[in-house]
């Protein structure tokens, strides 16, 4: 992936995150992303973002998980080898309520997080740039992309008007590649 | 933020002292970073000399058979599916803290779910050791699963209550262990961005999956953490239903009653709690967290403990009322013979359980007995100890006297083997916590974040005076409009 420049504003207080981001918005800037050291709420629809649909895909997966259950349990104690046990009927749906249930919470779970990790590109050995580690501590960090149009000294000012502490102008990878945290080297890099 | 203030004033603050988000994370990552203290080694290899322990104790039995245990006729089942029930009920207080008091929005539930949740995978990891040892031919485990096998295939019983309990553990030990790791992974991340030493960065690089704290992500996040939350609830509740139905299933007087499932529910939950505050005092003090986990979380703990203790209490009762109203002569001998009478060759330790369960846990009506670490401390060993011997009571006193006299069985008393396979996975129990405790933070960091400008004390200070300030506002407001 290529990398590209980026403006970087630091805030300290997410009560200044707030109305800084409205007026970045505003202002018309590429808002690229704003990484935080927990989820605030409210932030996602500030920066208008739609709603995730990873609700859907635990229930897809849940469905997908009743219907393994049961469709399977009957093919297996009903036509694959079915046994007498008793006396029972061999379609005995009730005593399967339980293996039933069990696999739909397994299947949409195990379905989720991984759909989670996918769609957010996270696995072990992935490495990624995040303009600034104390954004896993205290720290509210705003990225804006620069584009062809973007003034670069006056996003900078602009920031530090809206109250971000810290401005920088810096040039990073967008994706992830794998790698280290323990080293700058990019794995697989050709240069 | 006007959102703020909708926390009650009338609440105390649950985390303590001045703390800014930096602080925070300095105070649950300094026992991570610092070297482990002399107290941590000792106690993690005391674990693991137990741990050793239990490992020859299986071995030993794996060698020559489950004879090796004092096991007869009528007692299959002894101290090892004992052991098994109660390890399964400790882990139900951590998916209860982590998930169904997130359903429940109750914010004290921040400071104790990431160890309760740690506590809940060791315990899940420690019951599942039971069954599959007592198998005696460890070999062929795997046929518990329904895998296409060269014997037909000869698929397993789905119907049998032993079978969903297959699914109900390995179903339990794996959503609980996704919840518990997809939220550890923001909180590894910053681990690892403050890391100063290679092998931690490239470590906490690794566990951290590349977490970068996006906005989108977090989105996400929360959405996978509430609806995991979600599935753990029922999850939980079917897991000891489904423990309890292998007794209630059956047709054996003392098992064959419906009212187990949500007895058990509630004694496992009860068993759990007692567990949780166990680890807890004793982390709080060695990791020197005491202002994340305040009086305030072991108070309402201690209310959980009371709560699940009485609820525990009204079925022993209820069970007792059915067993002579059943008007069933085998079913009330066996409360009456096996249980009630003390001079009945286990008599003591339905009264031992009736003592430590039912009784004891009264004292916590008292404020300052909730409060008191002293007492908290005993009393969630004497309940354990109880919830202990209720399991024991239920399977042991059930199936030593059989319908018939003449098969009634002698006076069975572990062997050293038995005892020592259940200390072991004491062993394995403290070892996995030990390490976690020092690898991972004990204490859900971005959490923590999450509700300190709500229940933070520096900020809960300030927060009363634009309380007051508003209401004063609002009153002046209403004196103009008369």
């Amino acid at each position: 992936m290529a990398k590209k420049k980026f403006i970087v504003g630091n805030f300290t207080d997410e009560a200044v995150l707030f109305p800084a981001v409205k007026k970045v918005r505003r202002a018309g800037y590429k808002l690229h992303d704003v990484f935080t050291p927990f989820p605030i709420h409210g932030l996602d629809k500030e920066m208008g973002l739609r709603d995730t649909s990873l609700h859907t895909a635990g229930f897809i997966f849940g469905i997908t998980g009743t219907t393994t259950a049961v469709s399977f349990i009957t093919w297996a104690l009903t036509i694959d080898w079915a046994i007498n046990f008793g006396g029972k009927p061999y379609f005995a749906l009730p005593a399967w309520i339980p293996v039933t249930f069990e696999l739909t919470v397994l299947f949409a779970a195990v379905g989720m997080v991984l759909t989670f990790c996918w769609l957010c590109q996270l696995a072990p050995f992935v490495k990624k740039d995040h303009f600034n580690p104390r954004s896993t501590d205290d720290t509210f960090v705003m990225a804006l992309e620069c584009t062809s149009a973007t003034n670069d000294t006056e996003a900078k000012q602009f920031l530090q008007t809206i109250g971000a502490t810290d401005v920088t102008i810096e040039t990073r990878e967008t994706g992830w590649w794998l790698g280290s945290y323990a080293t700058d080297k990019m794995r697989f890099e050709k240069n | 933020m006007s959102l703020l203030r909708y926390e009650s004033q009338v609440r105390s603050p649950l985390v303590d002292g001045t703390k800014d988000y930096h602080q925070v994370t300095e105070d649950i990552c300094r026992p991570v970073e610092a070297k482990p203290s002399r107290l941590w080694w000792t106690g993690f290899l005391i674990s693991l000399c137990f741990l050793l322990f239990g490992i020859i104790s299986v071995t030993t039995e794996v060698i020559y058979g489950t004879g090796q245990w004092n096991l007869n006729r009528t007692i299959g089942w002894g101290w090892d599916i004992t052991n098994f029930v109660w390890w399964v009920g400790i882990g139900h207080a951590g998916t209860l803290i982590s998930a169904i008091l997130l359903l429940f929005r109750q914010g004290w539930r921040t400071g104790v779910n990431r160890a309760a949740e740690a506590m809940t995978i060791f315990a899940v990891m420690c019951a599942g050791q039971f069954p599959v040892w007592h198998m005696g031919r460890v070999w062929n485990a795997f046929f518990v699963f329904p895998y296409p096998n060269s014997r037909g295939p000869l698929w397993v019983n789905f119907n049998s209550p032993l079978l969903w309990d297959v699914f109900a553990i390995s179903t339990y030990f794996t959503v609980s262990l996704l919840f518990w790791y997809s939220g550890l992974i923001p909180d590894l991340a910053t681990l690892r961005d403050r890391a100063k030493l290679k092998w931690r960065k490239a470590f906490y690089g690794v566990a951290s999956f590349g977490w970068t704290g996006s906005t989108k992500h977090w989105q996400r996040h929360e959405a996978l953490s509430l609806v995991l939350a979600g599935l753990s609830t029922p999850l939980v509740l079917s897991v000891h239903t489904i423990v309890s139905f292998d007794f209630a299933t059956s047709v054996v007087p003392g098992w064959h009653t419906t009212i187990f499932p949500p007895y058990f529910v509630a004694g496992a939950i009860f068993s759990g709690f007692a567990m949780v505050q166990t680890l807890l005092l004793i982390t709080r003090k060695v990791l020197s967290l005491e202002d994340y986990i305040t009086i305030e979380h072991i108070d309402v703990m201690n209310k959980v403990i009371v709560l699940t203790g009485s609820i525990v209490g009204i079925a022993y009762l209820t069970e007792l009322f059915m067993a002579w109203y059943s008007a069933v002569d085998y079913e009330w001998f066996a409360f009456k013979e096996n249980r009630l009478n003390l001079d009945s060759p286990y008599g003591w330790s339905y009264w031992l359980m009736m003592g430590c369960n039912v009784l004891s846990p009264q004292i916590f009506w008292f404020r300052n007995m909730r409060r008191n670490l002293f007492v908290t401390f005993f009393m969630s060993i004497l309940v354990n100890i109880g919830m202990w011997f209720e399991r024991f009571v239920i399977i042991v006193t059930s199936v030593y006297r059989d319908y018939l006299p003449s098969s009634w069985s002698t006076y069975y008393t572990p062997t050293i083997w038995e005892v020592g396979f259940y200390l072991g996975t004491f062993g394995l129990f403290f070892t996995c916590y030990f390490l976690f405790s020092k690898f991972f933070p004990v204490i859900a960091i971005a959490e923590i974040k999450h509700i300190l400008k709500k229940n933070g004390e520096n900020y809960k200070a300030k927060m009363t005076k634009e309380e007051e300030d508003t209401v004063t506002q609002f009153g002046e407001h209403h004196l103009q409009e008369h």
